[in-house]
């Protein structure tokens, strides 16, 4: 009873903490007029939303943009941080130590410090500016995540049941699709999630290296909060913080999903 | 047919002063059942993975009937592996797993299933298909594990330590099982185990290896009655070792002269008795001894025998034991067919060996 008492209170100011700081939020996105001291606004209005959801804003586009980006980031990350995560959870190698710290440096260092040389880098291959350049100056902050995750999740892997795949006719293209896969899959869906979140909400890179061309959703959301509109920063807040409360219930899911399928596969 | 042949196949791990299997020779006739026998860290595991591909090899090479398949990629061998642990991939059911192969070669569905129930029958899993590998008892795991590799009818089945991860009873069964299905199929099998009861139980021959190398490939009575070396027949329980000369068709031992079976070369020689074919007589014999200690074993009781100056061990029945205590002196026959003189050039030192 205790136990279910305290749990319950623990759940309580960890859904307060998290959703009150965002009450003020929703209040200004339908507010109009909110002056101190009032405790509520003088009237409501669906304008903030209406404009924020116009196509002259723009947030739309951006919110799109945010995705792709963020979208392709994860993917190419993806790419490079599963090999690179086998090697590094899985093999042993001269110079393992130095890759290690390596890799966790952007996630040590700020971004401040790597901004300035990746720009001239990113300047002379011409791709300041761009989407492109977006997404590969993303990858810097996310690969670390990424990588360690799955170096974790190869660490744990049985490869056993890969030469045992192999033994029995699978190809190695067939026995990462069918044996390897399955296998790290909850790990790499948690990594990628993290990576999805980490160039989500990018801030100083996509500054620094879409100069301004390239309006992912935080510098849309800086604009207009410097702007002193509160009414549609608290739209748009509300719009950002979207992706972040998916990806944590799917995550949610996922962590728990273990238990759910083992008992799934119980029934007879 | 498929005869497997290993010529010359030698593996040094990186890092490690010695090599794990060095020049291995070994023929397995098309359809036999062999075992590769020796004690851990001999290079039996070693071994079965480089004729599988999942290690290459420094040197020598691999043929499977007239190909050679030393440089194919594992799944290219026909050669299908079950390992000391199940390894049942764990996100598919029993019966995806069974036909988890059958499904990489591109077979249909519905002769992937029919294939799968078939033999899972023959496994006696029958009815178990849909199951998830974790709940299946751990001898239904090695048993779906041999059925996933024999469903692919492989053209050389390799199984690593199959039964030491089974209960005492279950491993006389999946003994069983393992024998009468590869009569059954005749699938050319090499069985790698450390325990020469199992080896001697299962197979037609015993390869067995010592230190990396082969000391002796042969009937499994052979190892009991014929060892090729000290060191062979110790592995198999031999514990009587007595050094003379032989002259002819005598020995001249510690204790005396004792008569062989045929002649010998003559010269210095050892000579080796299993335990279970000296005989206690209660009258005179040629050997008189003394008993220093009897220990019950069970099914049978070992004495240790004093003869003149010499310890033999000797194994008999508990109920002829149970009328001796240390120090009575028994009557020893050594029947002369039970004689065994070590080939030359097998001694204790085997920096002059030439196998």
């Amino acid at each position: 009873m205790r136990g279910d008492r305290l749990r319950t209170l623990v759940g309580m100011l960890l859904a307060g903490g998290l959703v009150l700081p965002f009450l003020p939020l929703a209040v200004w996105s339908v507010a109009h007029g909110w002056r101190y001291p009032d405790l509520l606004p003088q009237d409501w209005t669906g304008k903030a939303w209406t404009y924020a959801l116009s196509d002259s804003a723009g947030v739309l586009h951006s919110f799109a943009l945010t995705n792709f980006i963020a979208l392709a980031t994860t993917v190419l990350a993806a790419l490079i941080g599963v090999p690179a995560g086998r090697a590094l959870g899985l093999y042993r190698f001269r110079g393992k130590g130095l890759v290690t710290l390596l890799l966790l440096a952007p996630a040590i260092l700020p971004g401040l410090a790597v901004v300035f040389g990746l720009h001239a880098i990113l300047l002379r291959a011409g791709l300041t500016g761009t989407v492109t350049g977006v997404i590969l100056a993303h990858l810097i902050p996310v690969l670390p995540y990424i990588t360690l995750v799955m170096a974790a999740v190869f660490a744990r892997l049985d490869t056993d049941f890969e030469d045992q795949a192999r033994s029995l006719g699978a190809s190695p293209l067939q026995t990462f699709r069918y044996v390897t896969l399955p296998a790290i899959l909850p790990g790499l869906l948690t990594g990628a999630l993290f990576a999805f979140l980490v160039s989500w909400s990018q801030y100083l890179l996509t500054l620094a290296i879409g100069g301004g061309r390239v309006q992912t959703l935080p510098l849309v959301l800086y604009g207009f909060a410097a702007s002193g509109r509160n009414d549609v920063t608290g739209a748009i807040a509300l719009l950002y913080i979207l992706p972040g409360v998916v990806i944590l219930i799917v995550s949610a899911r996922l962590i728990t999903g273990r238990g759910a399928a083992l008992a799934g596969g119980l029934r007879p | 047919m498929t005869r497997l042949v290993v010529q010359g196949l030698s593996k040094r791990y990186p890092g490690a002063a010695a090599p794990v299997l060095d020049r291995l020779d070994l023929t397995i006739e098309s359809g036999s059942l062999t075992a590769l026998l020796g004690p851990s860290g001999c290079g039996k595991t070693t071994a079965l993975k480089l004729i599988a591909g999942l290690l290459s090899p420094d040197a020598g090479d691999i043929r499977l009937g007239e190909a050679s398949i030393r440089d194919l990629a594992p799944e290219r061998r026909g050669v299908a592996m079950v390992f000391q642990n199940p390894l049942l991939f764990p996100h598919l059911t029993v019966a995806g797993n069974v036909g988890f192969g059958l499904k990489m070669r591109g077979l249909g569905a519905a002769e992937v299933t029919a294939r799968v129930d078939a033999m899972l029958a023959m496994v006696q899993l029958a009815g178990l298909g849909h199951r998830r590998p974790a709940q299946l008892s751990g001898g239904q795991q090695q048993r779906a594990a041999l059925a996933r590799a024999l469903v692919l009818q492989p053209n050389l089945l390799l199984l690593d330590e199959p039964l030491s991860s089974l209960d005492a009873g279950l491993r006389d069964e999946m003994r069983d099982l393992i024998r009468s299905l590869q009569r059954e199929t005749g699938i050319t099998t090499l069985i790698v185990t450390h325990d020469q009861a199992e080896a001697v139980a299962l197979s037609d021959r015993i390869a067995l290896l010592l230190d990396g190398r082969l000391a002796q490939h042969a009937a499994p009575q052979d190892f009991y009655r014929r060892p090729a070396s000290m060191a062979v027949a110790r592995f198999f329980g031999g514990v009587n070792f007595l050094a003379g000369r032989v002259e002819g068709a005598l020995f001249h031992g510690p204790f005396g002269v004792l008569p062989l079976a045929h002649a010998e070369e003559n010269g210095p020689a050892t000579l080796t008795i299993r335990p279970e074919a000296i005989r206690l007589c209660p009258g005179p014999t040629a050997h008189s001894a003394t008993v220093q200690d009897c220990c019950f074993l069970g099914t049978q009781s070992r004495i240790t025998l004093d003869l003149s100056g010499t310890i033999l061990q000797a194994l008999a029945s508990p109920e002829v034991v149970r009328t001796l205590t240390p120090g009575d002196k028994v009557g020893v026959t050594l029947p002369p067919e039970a004689l065994w003189v070590l080939p030359p050039n097998q001694p204790h030192s085997p920096d002059n060996s030439t196998a």
